[in-house]
């Protein structure tokens, strides 16, 4: 026992005394975490659109007005011309061309039809997508407008129904998104603190030859291990800590679940996470390589851990992968617990599953460490 | 001359010994591209959704059956009462649950007028918009498509076209953005690397007392990655051709030129990382954390910049990938010509000569110490 607080001594100062790493550890994610947030944001609000109107009609100006009054669309500019239109779409000046022919009010009086047509910047699939479902609300409420205008109110009473859709949003009712970007930079911070820095710190015992030192000592390996891995166990968590709070200050990011079941989980979880660091501490002979290793899996599990893009929407086979993901399991409960309240009843297999996944995985990085060079 | 090359083959052959290296090198690219191509989406699709159906008649079995055929959804649960929506929810289990309201086709039928409640988990905004909106435009087209059945007096028509990307493919997204973001990651990350290395092993030392001039160490440190990465460049091009059917619309040399003027751009960054940091861990962690996370956030490769608050558009404005994206798209999904990208060309160009400015300014400073 004494021999682990020696270690765990030693470890914190080495940890003190690097000034150059200090600071990029704990600030630039911090950083990231004020200035990134802001920009993960999907929600659009001001789609630029250019209006050609060749009727000119009362009905065209009905139709244009919608769509100018709407807090979707901005009007970029309006022209008769279809080429000029389309040049303003491929400058990025407009994202959308709402094209209304002419006679189209005498169309839709005298043949009861009439098109009117709309073009799509569909370089963004996505945008393009919520812009036409946009435009389609607008058009259709345009629509019954235009029929009552036209034969009063009787008229769409005695035409077929129509539904009314009223979305609610829960948990969230403002959709501000900085509220599931929080969360997930928080996994981030705990992820790089917890894996990466103690593989690193262990691979450079070795790269410069400390190592061997400590093998010869009468230090148990499982000694070593604890005094390797605790420290950043414990600087994980304090970080996630000072993100919390930094979250609640800045971004009033709701906490509704229980705070003791969340650092339980993220505890759980640096298990999984450290002995995958200590995994590739044992491989790696030099820091560069350390590195590459982290990082080359890192990036693909983070990519697919959902932090920008839901889960569902990936292929079944990549969905499967993801129940080896580690940083899926933390990504998905922080924000349950943090944004929904789910408690552990909510939550139980998952994290037995997160539990099970550490002992397995410690224990294996730990049976394979060796002692002996 | 002679010495310039005997170097430039000492840095290859360096690389080319190095297997784990290579690995990242070629693998990521290819790594990259599939995992955008075939699971980074923001699309809504197999959408996990419950329905609460309070009426259960043919109009609500109709709507839910076109919710369950659209292939965006998967309707996992029917509830039967409100009070599940919130244990639902708290599991984790759906995203969305249509409420239909009490004797919903009869009010339809006979009222004209009935409610669906769409509630969304919004803990994920954007999803929760995406498929609110997706939801809401399906309810739309059942009621268009009811409506033609019976004649409505007037109609307006929309014919909608989606330019450049008829079939709303997330590539063309991509693309562009994982290009742009494995070209800042391998020329930045690994010359600085490269050369941090050589300071860290003091062979730095070694290679500024020999006969070569700086400049030539510089040229010779990244010429083998200018080359590795123009084959990269290749290599992602023809994977977005062969495998995910993506050709090239504009002049395929004038989209390899502004390739080559950023790799030299993303070098130069390298450089200046390499000489502002004395250790690799330092240099690795500058690079990954100040280059790639904005490389993906602040460039319009997943997120729109327009949506940004001012200050962060102003930042994004000075990244070199947002314009290098820009030229992309033009050249690669809309086939213009360089008259629409002289002007990202010309900011490119003017980074790139800053940026070597102030690193070969930065190198003398050192040579001298």
């Amino acid at each position: 026992m004494k021999t682990i607080f020696f270690i765990l001594q030693k470890e914190f100062t080495q940890i003190r005394r690097n000034r150059m790493m200090l600071p990029i550890i704990f600030v630039v994610p911090l950083v990231q975490l004020l200035i990134l947030v802001n920009a993960a944001n999907m929600e659009m609000k001001h789609i630029k659109i250019c209006i050609v109107d060749d009727d000119l009609s009362s009905s065209s100006r009905l139709l244009t007005g919608k769509f100018s009054n709407s807090k979707f669309f901005t009007v970029k500019g309006n022209t008769f011309d279809m080429n000029e239109a389309l040049t303003e779409v491929e400058n990025d000046h407009a994202n959308m061309v709402l094209h209304i022919p002419a006679g189209f009010e005498h169309t839709l009086v005298r043949e009861n039809k009439a098109k009117v047509q709309l073009l799509f910047n569909a370089i963004n699939g996505t945008v393009a997508g919520i812009s036409s479902a946009y435009a389609g609300q607008i058009i259709s409420g345009y629509n019954r407008e235009i029929i009552t205008r036209w034969y009063g109110v009787s008229k769409t009473q005695a035409g077929p129904g129509m539904i009314n859709v009223i979305p609610s949003f829960w948990y969230n009712p403002d959709m501000n998104y900085k509220v599931f970007m929080v969360p997930a930079i928080l996994v981030l911070l705990v992820t790089i603190i917890g894996m990466i820095l103690a593989a690193l710190n262990i691979v450079r015992e070795k790269e410069m030859g400390n190592i061997e030192q400590i093998n010869v000592t009468p230090i148990r390996k499982i000694h070593f291990i604890i005094g390797k891995l605790l420290p950043f166990w414990i600087l994980a968590l304090i970080m996630l800590g000072v993100g919390l709070t930094l979250g609640k200050i800045i971004f009033d990011i709701p906490m509704v679940g229980s705070l003791w079941l969340l650092f339980g989980v993220a505890a759980v979880y640096l298990l999984v996470i450290q002995g995958f660091g200590l995994m590739v501490s044992n491989t790696a002979s030099t820091q560069q390589q350390a590195m590459f290793a982290v990082f080359f899996f890192m990036i693909i599990f983070i990519m697919m851990s959902g932090i920008f893009t839901p889960t569902d929407s990936m292929p079944r086979w990549a969905q499967i992968i993801n129940y080896a993901n580690p940083i899926a399991y933390f990504m998905r409960l922080i924000r349950m617990i943090l944004l929904k309240g789910s408690g552990f009843t909510d939550i139980y297999k998952d994290f037995l599953i997160l539990l099970g996944y550490g002992v397995a995985v410690i224990t294996m990085a730990v049976v394979r460490y060796r002692k002996v060079s | 001359m002679k010495h310039f090359i005997g170097f430039v083959k000492k840095e290859f052959r360096h690389i080319f010994r190095d297997k784990r290296t290579l690995v990242v090198l070629f693998g990521m690219p290819i790594l990259q591209m599939l995992l955008f191509g075939y699971i980074i989406t923001t699309e809504v699709k197999d959408a996990r959704i419950a329905i609460l159906d309070q009426s259960k008649d043919e109009t609500t079995r109709k709507i839910i059956d076109k919710l369950s055929s659209s292939g965006y959804f998967i309707i996992t649960r029917y509830l039967d009462n409100e009070n599940q929506i919130e244990a639902c929810f708290r599991k984790g289990e759906v995203k969305e649950v249509v409420v239909f309201e009490p004797g919903f086709g009869q009010k339809f039928q006979k009222d004209k007028k009935a409610s669906v409640h769409l509630i969304a988990d919004a803990s994920d905004a954007n999803s929760a918009n995406l498929v609110v909106n997706y939801t809401a435009a399906i309810i739309n087209d059942f009621v268009t498509k009811e409506n033609s059945a019976s004649a409505l007096p007037m109609q307006v028509i929309t014919e909608s076209k989606m330019l450049y990307n008829e079939e709303l493919k997330g590539v063309y997204m991509f693309v562009p953005g994982t290009m742009a973001m494995i070209l800042v990651l391998i020329c930045a990350l690994l010359t600085s690397i490269s050369i941090v290395r050589e300071k860290e092993l003091g062979t730095m030392e070694i290679l500024l007392v020999s006969p070569l001039k700086p400049i030539q160490i510089i040229v010779g440190k990244v010429a083998p990655y200018v080359l590795l990465s123009f084959v990269n460049v290749i290599t992602i091009l023809l994977l977005s051709n062969f495998v995910f059917g993506l050709p090239v619309q504009g002049s395929i040399i004038l989209l390899l030129a502004e390739s080559l003027l950023f790799i030299i751009l993303a070098l130069s960054l390298g450089i200046l990382i390499s000489t502002s940091t004395n250790n690799q861990q330092t240099a690795m962690f500058l690079a990954m954390l100040g280059l790639m996370l904005p490389t993906i956030l602040l460039s319009g490769f997943i997120f729109p910049v327009e949506n940004m608050p001012w200050w962060l558009q102003w930042i994004c404005n000075i990244n070199p990938t947002t314009w290098f994206i820009v030229i992309l798209k033009n050249i690669m999904l809309k086939g213009l010509g360089f008259m629409s990208v002289w002007k990202e060309t010309a900011i490119l160009a003017g980074l790139t000569v800053f940026l070597l400015g102030v690193s070969t300014k930065k190198f003398k400073v050192r040579l001298e110490k």
